[in-house]
């Protein structure tokens, strides 16, 4: 797991009986004691073991909740309380796991803002970034089971929204779906194979970790300058106790993030309903993911219309995936060959841009695409009524004329729109209409904002990252990581000096 | 650029504040109300349930809510834990209180010989539960299933506020006639016609369109909820001789309950400090380490 030559020099007796047949403390001490790694990592390069650190602590509770946990319809909701309750720090061990996966997930964007910034996908570092993608994928099929597994009103119609999706999918869908359940609605089967998924996945992303770090220690790490090392004494550090030590205090501030859900807020991440058993029969009123799928969700809802064959629930499924799946062709699509956006002040704004697009995209999931953000008039009353001929349209278009009202035509019905209510009621009373009118909002609802911002992510990948590279005019880069450390001053900056 | 700037602060505003204004359906805002919140002993880093509250609450909630909701996690043992109602410093005095209290309830086994025979409830045991199954709960209720109040103050945004404000918040008989409650203030003007075996609460999510005669636009918040209202003052003579009226038993019951909901708040909290003060006092050792290690290293 290492690209440099190995620094371990076995002393004992038995490390060299070891180290010929199982060079096992070689390859340790190699990845991380004696591997050589820029000196000008800053703290955003700790979110690696930071990411590590949760790993681990997700699967050592995660190991402990198994073992009181039932996974069984009837049962689950009530054996995560008694895990809270009865169990001697089972409250301890389930707000770490539940928060936990909220950590995972904000160190695992911030490690991936950082990739993408620092251009850290880049050759040679292509499997590295595609490896990263794959446990970010891994990630989150985790984190959408194990939220299953409490039975909470949220667990449950969030599972049944997300597993209605592949029913999209034209002629496989369906079964599928009804496949992948175990039965034809979430129930459980379904519950039961989440459990057991739950428990494999963590694995398989401990897996692919080991083959993340082996990528990147082959090729080296990124650095802030995106520059290769050129002489590993002057641009290089050994891993320990440099980074270790690093890593551990940023570790420590993380984890007293960490602690302050945990002891003091460990329910203001997720959803009350979620306190509330399952019950099929019952929806809540507004189904939302836990916050860090929101993004996703959001895209997922903005595709509200048929484009051509692809019907807008297929199409919105695809548009989520999509937004996945386009993290595995970057590498491909950044046609520039500076790898930091220090030294690309354009494509620096366009990723700051970036951010706040992701961030607004998740916003826009937890709000009900309906909602007007930003209103264009006040609240109007609305009747939308059926007329029979141009003689009874006319008829209606008089009457709403004299009382003040708005009249169009939409679908072959009528919308008539008043502003006072006096006005409509009189003239709901000459056309006898009985049911009261509806409130229409004018303005930019979230739909709108969301479809905005979905165009923003895909345009970000598509056409901003592949058109800069041609045409942004980079700033220079420093020859070498150390001298970007000490740089020497420029010829051209004493001469522009001005004369004494 | 202006105009850009101009949407960019109005989106964040907006993002900001309109999940607050449409949280839980259209019901009351929770910092909006007749009475103030009661200032929560128990919130903060250092917070602790009032034990007489908890206790007031623990004799609202046998005497009143126990008719129809269930606390089907709690049991008689759970009383005497840390925090909670018969908790004390003499654990003999506590274990005698709530084996005293459990065994005025009684619960069906079987027997040696496979006799269905009932027993006194021992500390062990859990709290029994008015109805033996859901139908019967419904049917009890004109169709509405009392929910379990385990995790109620969990189990709503607000937690034990939004309790208290539901408690309180019923209108005034004096405000109701003839099954209809005149609106006439900023928000709202108009009738509001509640159904029969329904009552009208602005903090609870719902929809009163259907029963609204007035403009739509200017709605009441809230729905109507199967419960009547329960704490009247005077409802039940508290033991310590505070006056129970409808905000104090309301104050108390939401305490209690989110005592239920929490009972290892206390632990949470105390573990939390102590972990807090080692991983501060880590990371400066750590952090020094980090200085000396780095400190003949360009970087």
């Amino acid at each position: 797991m290492s690209g440099h030559e190995s620094t371990y020099e076995p002393k004992t007796g038995i490390e060299k009986w070891i180290d010929t047949r199982l060079p096992i403390v070689r390859l340790v001490h190699d990845s991380f004691v004696g591997f050589p790694v820029a000196k000008n990592l800053n703290y955003w390069w700790t979110f690696g073991a930071i990411l590590a650190v949760c790993l681990v602590t997700q699967i050592i509770t995660g190991i402990v909740l198994a073992m009181h946990y039932v996974p069984n319809v009837d049962l689950a909701f009530n054996s995560v309380e008694r895990i809270m309750r009865d169990v001697e720090y089972g409250w301890l061990m389930r707000y770490i796991h539940a928060n936990g996966a909220s950590m995972f997930f904000l160190a695992v964007y911030i490690h991936m803002f950082r990739g993408l910034y620092y251009g850290s996908y880049k050759a040679p570092r292509e499997i590295s970034w595609l490896l990263g993608v794959v446990i970010y994928l891994l990630m989150m099929g985790t984190a959408f089971m194990g939220y299953v597994l409490p039975w909470g009103q949220m667990s449950l119609h969030g599972t049944a929204v997300i597993t209605n999706l592949i029913g999209a999918i034209p002629l496989i869908g369906d079964g599928i779906k009804t496949w992948l359940q175990g039965a034809p609605a979430i129930g459980n089967a379904a519950l039961n194979r989440f459990f057991s998924l739950h428990y494999l996945l963590p694995f398989m992303i401990a897996g692919v970790v080991v083959l993340h770090i082996w990528a990147f220690h082959t090729t080296g790490n990124n650095n802030p300058t995106g520059v290769d090392v050129k002489d590993v004494k002057k641009d290089t550090v050994p891993f320990h106790p440099y980074y270790t030590v690093k890593d551990g205090f940023a570790i420590i501030i993380f984890l007293m993030i960490f602690a302050g859900f945990v002891f003091y807020a460990p329910n203001v991440l997720g959803h009350a309903d979620n306190y509330i058993p399952g019950n099929p029969l019952k929806t809540p009123a507004h189904i939302v993911p836990e916050w860090y799928l929101l993004p996703f969700y959001a895209i997922l809802r903005a595709i509200t219309f048929d484009i051509g064959p692809i019907t807008a629930k297929l199409g919105g499924v695809i548009a989520m995936f999509g937004a996945i799946a386009v993290l595995f062709v970057l590498p491909w699509l950044d046609t520039s060959k500076v790898r930091s956006l220090r030294y690309r002040p354009l494509a620096r704004q366009f990723f700051f841009g970036f951010v706040f697009v992701c961030l607004m995209l998740g916003i826009a999931g937890a709000s009900n695409p309906d909602d007007v953000v930003i209103p264009t008039g006040s609240d109007k009353l609305r009747y939308e009524l059926a007329y029979e001929d141009q003689a009874g349209r006319d008829a209606l278009k008089a009457s709403a004329d004299s009382h003040e009202g708005s009249f169009s035509t939409k679908d072959g019905r009528a919308i008539v729109m008043f502003d006072d209510y006096e006005q409509s009621l009189e003239f709901a009373e000459a056309a006898g209409i009985e049911d009261p009118p509806t409130v229409y909002h004018p303005g930019i609802k979230w739909l709108l904002i969301a479809q905005l911002l979905t165009f923003c992510y895909f345009a970000y990948f598509l056409i901003v990252l592949p058109l800069l590279g041609l045409v942004e005019k980079p700033k220079d880069e420093p020859e070498t990581i150390a001298k970007s450390i000490h740089p020497e001053p420029k010829s051209s900056d004493i001469a522009a000096a001005p004369a004494e | 650029m202006k105009v850009i700037k101009a949407l960019v602060t109005g989106l964040v505003l907006a993002a900001f504040t309109a999940p607050a204004a449409l949280a839980a359906g259209g019901a009351k805002p929770l910092h909006d109300g007749k009475t103030e919140v009661p200032d929560w002993p128990f919130e903060g880093p250092f917070g602790k349930f009032d034990k007489a509250s908890v206790q007031r609450g623990f004799q609202v909630y046998t005497e009143v809510c126990a008719s129809c909701h269930s606390m089907k996690l709690m049991s008689f043992r759970n009383l005497g834990e840390n925090g909670g109602p018969f908790d004390s410093d003499d654990d003999e005095l506590t274990e005698a209180l709530v084996k005293e209290f459990a065994a005025q309830y009684e619960i069906d086994e079987v027997d040696d010989i496979g006799d269905v025979v009932s027993r006194p409830r021992r500390a062990s045991d859990p709290f029994p539960s008015p109805y033996p199954n859901d139908a019967a709960a419904a049917a009890g209720n004109g169709g509405a299933i009392p929910p379990d109040l385990s995790v109620m103050a969990k189990a709503r945004h607000g937690g034990a506020t939004y309790i208290y404000r539901l408690m309180t918040g019923y209108p005034d008989d004096t405000e109701i006639i003839d099954d209809t409650i005149h609106f006439n203030d900023d928000h709202t003007h108009g009738e509001l016609h509640q159904p029969s075996g329904l009552y009208y609460n602005p903090y609870f999510a719902g929809d009163v369109t259907a029963n609204w005669h007035g403009d739509p636009r200017h709605k009441p918040y809230g729905g109507f909820i199967a419960m009547a209202p329960q704490l009247a003052d005077g409802r039940v003579s508290y033991m310590d001789g505070t006056e129970a009226t409808n905000e104090q038993m309301s104050a108390d019951v939401a305490q209690f309950i989110a005592w239920a909901s929490e009972p290892k708040m206390e632990n949470r909290k105390s573990l939390g400090f102590a972990v807090m003060i080692y991983l501060f006092f880590l990371a400066l050792l750590v952090y020094f380490s980090y200085k000396a290690i780095w400190r003949n290293v360009d970087h």
